[in-house]
């Protein structure tokens, strides 16, 4: 059994009070005690967010209320990160009731969906939080009957003494609540968990599917207008003019006016990111009213110059440039080109690589191309705001609120303390809700019109104005020697605006000579955070490159990573290595041995293999396609999964179900181009999403069984399906692919 | 504008309206029946899916106008508490993740459910492929589907 402080520093602690009705409310408080605090630091979060509070509530009729901290997008945190409560606790799971928390970093820690860091940074502190109300109301127990406080047991939300004796929580629980908070307790051993480890259905199952007003774009409130925004149509061109008289004419058209949503010199905050700095609002009383009313804005637009920007990136200012004139993707590709063959930043030099390429044998090159992708969020960007001289209350689909709120309080005006935001359920997030503008936008729209508005982006706003995932390219070399060994390997990868290189990643430890390199190219095309982000194309270029030079090496693409990874354990090459080299063979061995990898009878399978390691955690997944109608199909997917404890089994095999469709569909479809600024795809009938019949017909999932603390899910197992798609398109195929989308590929050739 | 007079859900409701609102938003922004949800307007994704005379149609294409005395069926009107068999099969298999296009994916589920009542699998994949899910929650639809139709 594992013993924690349950007070993390001096300026942590537990505390209990009384609820009306005989209940009690345990509420809690601790600093930076945890892990995970490191990441909250890289996110340049004030030190007080580093604090975690929340609080469990245990009525005198045994009802328990658990806040959940951290806004839902269907990573289904509203039901794990309760279970790891309950558990410590002792609940009796029909009897929890979950809310979702309003935001207040003081009171519920950083707040933050993304990075597959919910479950990893909250498992200690809400364990910690369900064993200390449940030793209170032991010791309450104990008190109550006279007996010792180690003769107690507690099982299912009861209390349990050898003399027979019983009670529900809930009738000790006003007892309880006038005791100290315990300075130590004891958490469970893993094989003691009796709810975590066992699949809970979703807690918000019911409402879901009898269609209650849960997202954002269901908000309602009473006497509130409905506003759209309209976008200069292009990157690269900004407002000049517009005319607004033949709109303000039109039914239900309340106002016509431009906003700016961050002024010209603003300092903005990492995930303040916009482009479009100046936009036309049209407010009325429906949607409907808006959407038709905005298509009959005369407006004018002009070209931008380059301009350059202050962003505060986690404390440090960075003046960046933003290129004026309107960019198309040909001449992305072009300058790519070019560019990729310039001198690029060293990001890690082991060894001696450019002798070993120079003396090498055989050298293995190969490029690998991936278009800029739009995050197509089911419930398209939409907030609420009601915005008046005293405070501001904003509702709406947002994963991170604390990054936004500073800057709503300098265009608000407005102190912290009178920004109230609260986080509805989400209709998806990919990492594109942790760029809040859209927030900004609502704001200063309600403040404008002196009302509660509701803005929400169409379908055509969302995707062409997004905050993409990069435009990447790498390139890869690998030297052999007269026998086919490896001794060097050479990534240099560029993108626009970003490099994708993560240069401590696999294969970096495992080859005596390596170099990694990256290069830029700066844009006005926005990009943000996209479903592990950089690793979603490394995986891809990556892991194909290793099966392409598996094969030259004569050598089975699972045994050849399985040998590089012994070698990162055994003899480590450099240092930094980010990697847990048996973790990693893990999920290879894994999927090798539930795919049955190599065995007679899957040879009617055109099978391909791929394992990433990004977010803290392993996956690998072995892809099966067939012919569909003479076209390559996905019919089955095997996937090994490391990411230790596996708090909600069933969701998680749901969550790396989801992670290989939206893999394959992105492998295949995905990829937004644009022309003259202007993005050539703008609603589904352009940009291709994975359709039922497109989807395997099984996934199997796996996950290896330790006990190593939770480490992450929602990302991991997204990148890898990308190689393992190419891996076994090759198969099928007879042709490498190296550029996506696949499908497009598929066409050309 | 003007008036209509609309059977949704069995019961009758008057909205004032411009003739050719969709009847998405005259659920949404009129009624404050947000269940039925927008996700593109053009009847590609299916998120906004309702029954017509019990037929699954795309609300987002579906003027208030071309209503006349025809029935309208929401999720909300599918079943109150989750009675409903489809309803019971999605939460049975635990299929939402972020939830936004279920109402679009049941009321598909159920008109399919109600024209085949034992449909062979690519029968539920091509009525269904109307419906995008972009959390991929596509086999556990699939199943789902063939739980509901064995009750």
């Amino acid at each position: 059994m594992e013993k924690t402080q349950s007070t993390y520093s001096r300026r942590s602690f537990l505390k209990s009070s009384a609820l009306a009705g005989g209940g009690f409310m345990l509420s809690f408080t601790w600093l930076s005690g945890f892990k995970p605090a490191d990441k909250l630091k890289e996110l340049n979060l004030p030190e007080q967010l580093n604090q975690l509070t929340g609080y469990i509530q245990i009525t005198a009729d045994n009802v328990i209320k658990i806040m959940c901290p951290n806004p839902e997008f269907g990573q289904n945190v509203m039901t794990s990160l309760p279970m790891m409560i309950a558990e410590e606790l002792d609940a009796d799971w029909k009897n929890v009731v979950v809310e979702m928390a309003p935001h207040d970093n003081m009171k519920f820690g950083s707040q933050f969906t993304g990075g597959s860091q919910s479950v990893r940074s909250y498992w200690k502190p809400l364990r910690n939080a369900g064993a200390s109300a449940r030793q209170m109301l032991v010791e309450a127990a104990a008190a109550t009957w006279g007996v010792s406080v180690g003769e107690i047991t507690t099982k299912a939300g009861v209390l349990y003494h050898k003399s027979g004796k019983s009670a529900r929580y809930g009738e000790m629980a006003a007892k309880a609540s006038t005791l100290s908070v315990p300075k130590e307790v004891k958490l469970k051993s893993p094989k003691d968990f009796s709810i975590v480890r066992n699949s809970k259905k979703n807690v918000e199952g019911i409402k879901i599917v009898t269609g209650k007003p849960l997202f954002g774009i269901d908000y309602h409130h009473e006497g509130m207008l409905i506003a759209m925004a309209q976008h200069p149509p292009a990157f690269g061109m900004k407002l000049k003019s517009f005319d607004a008289s033949e709109v303000q004419k039109m039914p239900g058209i309340k106002h016509v006016f431009s906003i700016q949503v961050f002024p010209e010199g603003f300092e903005k905050q990492m995930f303040d990111t916009r482009t479009f700095n100046e936009l036309v609002i049209v407010v009325g009383n429906s949607t409907w009213e808006v959407m038709n009313a905005r298509k009959k804005l005369k407006v004018e637009w002009e070209v931008t110059t380059d301009t350059k920007e202050m962003v505060n990136m986690r404390g440090n200012k960075n003046e960046q440039l933003v290129p004026g004139g309107l960019e198309s993707t040909s001449s992305h590709l072009e300058k790519m080109q070019v560019r990729a063959k310039q001198p690029a930043t060293v990001l890690r030099k082991d060894g001696d690589p450019e002798t070993m390429f120079k003396n090498a044998a055989y050298v293995v090159e190969r490029t690998y191309n991936a278009p800029f992708l739009a995050h197509n969020c089911m419930e398209p960007m939409n907030f609420f705001a009601h915005v008046t001289d005293e405070k501001a209350v904003l509702a709406g689909p947002l994963q991170a609120p604390a990054l936004i709120e500073p800057t709503l309080t300098k265009r608000l005006n407005l102190p912290a303390d009178k920004i109230e935001i609260q986080m509805t359920r989400m209709g998806g997030g990919f990492g594109r809700r942790a760029y809040g503008h859209y927030l900004v936008e609502a704001a200063l729209i309600s403040k404008q019109v002196k009302a509660p508005v509701k803005m929400i982006y169409t379908r055509e706003d969302d995707m062409t104005y997004g905050i993409y995932r990069p435009m990447y390219t790498a390139t890869y070399r690998a030297a052999l020697d007269a026998n086919k060994n490896l001794i060097a390997f050479h990534v240099k990868g560029g993108g626009i605006p970003e490099h994708p290189i993560a240069a401590n990643r696999f294969p970096a430890g495992a080859v005596e000579h390596y170099l990694a390199e990256g290069w830029e190219i700066p844009s006005n095309i926005t990009i943000g955070a996209f479903r592990a982000p950089r690793s979603n194309f490394n995986a891809a270029a990556e892991q194909s490159f290793l099966d392409e030079l598996a094969e030259a090496m004569g050598k089975d693409p699972i045994e050849f990573r399985l040998e590089l990874l012994k070698r990162a354990k055994e003899n480590p090459v450099g240092k930094n290595n980010d990697y847990d080299p048996d973790r990693y063979a893990g999920v290879l061995k894994l999927a090798r041995d539930k795919s049955g990898w190599g065995k007679p009878e899957n040879g009617k399978y055109s099978r391909g293999i791929a394992a990433y390691f990004c977010h803290n955690s392993y996956a690998a997944h072995v892809v099966d396609i067939i012919r569909k109608d003479d076209e390559p199909y996905v019919e089955q997917v095997t996937s090994a999964i490391d990411c230790g404890i596996v708090v909600n089994p069933d969701a998680a095999s749901n969550m790396v179900q989801g992670a290989v469709v939206d893999g394959i569909g992105n492998a295949f479809y995905g990829g937004l181009t644009h022309k003259n600024g202007l993005a050539e795809q703008n609603n589904f009938h352009t940009y291709r999403i994975i359709r039922h019949h497109e989807a395997p017909k099984r996934i199997d999932v796996h996950f290896v069984q330790n006990d190593i603390d939770p480490t992450g899910l929602g990302e991991p197992p997204f990148p890898p399906v990308f190689g393992a798609v190419a891996n076994a398109l090759y198969k099928n195929t007879g042709k490498r692919h190296y550029n996506m989308p696949f499908k497009s590929e598929l066409l050309k050739s | 504008m003007a008036k209509y007079n609309l059977k949704i859900n069995g019961k009758s409701r008057q909205v004032d309206a411009d003739p050719n609102t969709p009847i998405l938003w005259v659920l949404r922004d009129h009624l404050q029946m947000p269940g039925t949800k927008y996700g593109c307007g053009m009847g590609l994704c299916g998120a906004c899916t309702v029954h017509l005379n019990g037929t699954a149609v795309r609300s987002c294409q579906l003027p208030v106008s071309s209503i006349g005395k025809q029935e309208i069926t929401t999720i909300e009107g599918l079943s109150e508490k989750a009675t409903h068999p489809v309803q019971k099969a999605w939460l049975e298999h635990d299929v939402a993740q972020c939830g936004y296009c279920q109402a679009g994916q049941i009321m598909s589920a159920a008109a399919l459910l109600r024209e085949k009542p034992n449909p062979t699998e690519e029968e539920i994949e091509l009525g269904m492929s109307g419906n995008i899910c972009r959390c991929g929650t596509y086999l556990r639809i699939k199943e789902a589907i063939k739980t509901a139709a064995k009750k």
